[in-house]
């Protein structure tokens, strides 16, 4: 790697760790996966991707179209033409910039074309800033792009390849987007393991765009003009393909731990100390360091916390959660966004999950909506006890408000 | 519940479309005048905005509130008490942008309902235009030129007011020649118009026509596919690039026949076909270069076969094609059926002659369009003398 340092051999001469930012371990995952077309447009902090994929390109330890477009429409645009045409294919944006590609956005899905992009989570403006918020990638939640939230370098890595593996299901045939949190996971470096291109030839099969490849020799049209005869058919063909979505998903990760040796256990959602747990905290993204650092400290205090980390937001595993969370006697949701006028004020999380709650069988834990971290603000460990607190109050009925802003200055 | 009444416009994108819904509004004023509620529609899903394909327009009207929700919980009416064909060629049937399959022209009609069309034509013409109808309805022919007009420019020869007398006269129900009088007076401040509505008022007549006359022929449709039918990702197959043609007379294979769109076929959004002298054509290729919608089929011998098929009548042939009456645009009511003009030319080449003269002996009349500064003025005199006839 001339990109990243390497500074252990394994075992396995052909795996590597090297010391890697998320960003790098996304355009690692593109190296590894033999993107075709990867197109560009600088916005932080989704560009240091395209700057790493670009000295992979440039240093001849990558072979792809590396386009920069004019703009994030046309970034996306361009991608999903490729990947109409058979190509595999590789692109990514942050805040504003992902809002500026939302029509090509819109019509990915409705096309069936599996696009992997990294949203490097980013405040949407006003005011311009840099620091992570999840409206962004949120912003796309219904579409029928699959959304995912890693929490380190390393995740990111095995869950692009794993992107590669879902989308391209023909079964799915739906686009994905990895996010991963502005500055925490993009900018940092951490310990991170490459597996060999042998394992990963072995779990990626070839993109095979089938009878839907724009090709001469298979002439079609794509996206013709549908009136009312046609839309809810079509509707209703990418609603059965995301309801496939999470049998897929569990293939992947069972042959991800059958070739790579790693395993991430469930793979919807990660739940970090919830045996005993009188209460849980759920969130997405980084957050989840100083969550569990503040839930070591709680325990030795007594108080029995866990700790749930949503990975994947589409698919929502909704069954499996409310089954889970009945155990808890509260839930407080952290939700790193807004969603300004919702159902009690709450995060878009914390709706997600009170809706989830709310069909399922048996015991209904009462759910606290927290906003935190907003812009990049650090989710501090007195922050995560405070919110903790919040949720042992509802656990004892106490009357408090549903939705709380912790870190705020008031 | 009240008594509710329907009232379907038929007519063609850009070049009636002002027309339309001048007609629908009054309705539903005029009824207004007697205390009636009501609303005036287009149909969505159609494309008014695109040159002669056919569209739909209502009115709905009610004695109360509630009888008009009755009615306008439907997407469209599914009976109609009056339907207004403003273009007498859609008699041969409708088929819009808003669905596939052609639509008989009285689809709608409830028994004993009325068709008005506009037309030079009699009724014989009309009827055998018309697929026929289970059950009787009336056919009521206001006389005229067919009004058609642009986007930009709206041809103010009181078609729609002769229309709305019309209407008065055949649902007296609905409004009295005088709520409608009022109704044109306050929406368009002209007495003259009022009069002109008056004067179709006493003209209008209507004669029964019994489910075995019209056209007898089954319309065409299509059936649609279940969401899990479909091909995913919006993807259709492509239409094939085409083929060779077989000649009918001495079976030699040449020339090049493009393959066309299945399920949806042109033949109600043409108002006016070319009729081509297939003696007099010197192969220059340019009718066929210049249509934009490749109706042409190229024949063995390299002449050039407008398909009906794909014809939208648009008439860009005849103004590129060099030889004098090669290509001859006439009104689509001159015509019954949609076959091959080669083929029958191979066929009899002497009757195709006698056909083809005949044809195009008398000026042929246009739809749409005018060539010169003008030309609406010296068309006056006739359009009067035809809108007075009985």
């Amino acid at each position: 790697m001339a990109v990243a340092t390497v500074i252990e051999e394994q075992k396995d001469k052909l795996d590597k760790t090297a010391l890697i930012t998320g960003s790098e371990a996304i355009a690692v995952a593109c190296q590894l996966a033999d993107v075709d077309v990867i197109t560009a447009y600088p916005i932080r902090p989704y560009d240091t991707v395209m700057q790493y994929v670009c000295k992979l390109v440039a240093n001849g330890e990558m072979d792809c179209e590396y386009i920069v477009a004019e703009g994030e429409h046309s970034q996306f645009e361009i991608v999903k033409h490729a990947s109409a045409c058979g190509a595999r294919v590789f692109c990514g944006s942050s805040g504003v910039g992902w809002m500026y590609a939302m029509e090509a956005l819109t019509v990915t899905p409705a096309l069936r074309i599996p696009m992997i992009a990294m949203v490097g989570n980013r405040a949407l403006d006003d005011p311009g800033a840099f620091g992570v918020e999840h409206n962004d990638a949120l912003a796309v939640r219904d579409l029928g792009w699959q959304l995912v939230w890693v929490d380190n370098a390393q995740e990111a890595l095995d869950t692009a390849l794993i992107a590669y593996r879902v989308a391209e299901d023909r079964r799915i045939f739906l686009p994905l987007a990895i996010s991963c949190d502005g500055a925490f996971l993009t900018h940092s470096q951490a310990l991170v393991k490459i597996p060999s291109q042998e394992k990963v030839n072995e779990f990626l099969p070839q993109y095979n765009r089938g009878d839907l490849l724009l090709h001469p020799d298979n002439p079609i049209t794509v996206a013709p003009q549908g009136n009312e005869d046609w839309v809810m058919e079509i509707r209703r063909q990418n609603y059965a393909a995301m309801e496939r979505s999470p049998g897929v998903i569990r293939e992947a990760y069972a042959d991800f731990e059958r070739i790579f040796g790693r395993s991430y256990g469930n793979p919807f959602f990660e739940e970090y100390m919830t045996d005993d747990a009188d209460i849980v905290l759920m969130g997405m993204g980084t957050l989840s360091i100083s969550v569990k650092v503040a839930i070591r400290e709680m325990r030795k205090q007594g108080k029995r916390v866990g700790f749930v980390r949503m990975r994947w937001f589409r698919p929502f595993a909704a069954e499996e959660l409310s089954k889970s969370l009945q155990r808890f006697a509260a839930v407080g949701v952290i939700d790193r966004d807004y969603s300004f006028g919702s159902p009690y004020a709450g995060g878009v999380l914390a709706g997600e999950v009170r809706h989830a709650l709310y069909p399922g069988p048996g015991k209904k834990p009462p759910v606290v909506g927290f906003i935190c971290g907003l812009g990049g603000r650090e989710v501090t460990v007195p922050d995560v006890q405070k919110m903790a607190e919040a949720v042992y109050n509802a656990a004892d009925g106490k009357k408090q408000p549903l939705t709380q802003w912790i870190g705020l200055r008031e | 519940m009240g008594r509710l009444f329907a009232i379907e416009i038929i007519y063609r994108g850009i070049f009636q479309k002002t027309m339309a819904g001048r007609l629908s509004r009054a309705i539903v004023l005029a009824a207004h005048h007697e205390g009636k509620v009501g609303i005036s529609f287009g149909r969505y899903g159609d494309s008014p905005e695109r040159n002669g394909i056919p569209a739909k327009g209502f009115a709905i009207v009610a004695t109360d509130e509630q009888t008009l929700q009755e009615g306008m919980a439907k997407y469209e009416p599914k009976e109609v008490d009056v339907t207004i064909c403003v273009d007498d060629t859609l008699c041969k049937g409708v088929e819009s942008w808003a669905w596939y399959g052609l639509q008989p022209v009285n689809r709608l009609l409830k028994p004993g309902g009325t068709l008005i069309v506009t037309s030079r034509e009699g009724p014989e013409a009309i009827i055998a235009m018309a697929h026929r109808k289970d059950t009787p309805y009336q056919l009521s022919i206001l006389k005229g030129t067919v009004s058609f007009s642009g986007l930009w420019v709206y041809k103010d020869d009181h078609t729609d007011v002769r229309i709305l007398g019309a209407v008065a006269k055949i649902l007296p129900e609905l409004f009295s020649l005088k709520s409608v009088q009022r109704a044109i007076v306050d929406e368009w401040h002209d007495e003259l118009k009022a009069t002109s509505a008056a004067k179709a008022y006493d003209r209008t007549t209507s004669i029964t026509v019994t489910p075995d006359q019209g056209n007898p022929e089954v319309p065409y449709k299509f059936d649609l596919p279940k969401w899990h039918e479909m091909g995913e990702g919006i993807a259709i197959p492509s239409i094939p690039a085409g083929h060779k043609m077989d000649d009918p007379k001495s079976h030699a294979e040449g020339g090049f026949q493009p393959d066309r769109n299945p399920t949806f076929l042109k033949f109600s959004t043409r108002t006016m076909r070319p009729v081509v002298n297939f003696d007099t054509c010197i192969k220059c290729t340019l009718c066929w270069l210049q249509c934009p919608d490749s109706c042409f089929d190229v024949t063995p011998e390299g002449l050039y076969d407008a398909n009906m098929k794909a014809c939208c009548g648009c008439g860009v042939c005849e103004a590129v094609c060099p030889v004098k009456e090669c290509v001859t645009m006439v009104n689509e009511t001159e015509f019954k059926g949609n076959d091959s003009q080669w083929e029958d030319w191979r066929k009899d080449k002497d009757g195709y002659k006698v056909w083809l003269e005949e044809k195009i002996k008398h000026p042929p009349e246009r739809s749409h369009g005018f060539r010169y500064r003008g030309q609406y003025e010296e068309q006056i005199p006739e359009m009067l003398e035809i809108a007075q006839e009985k």
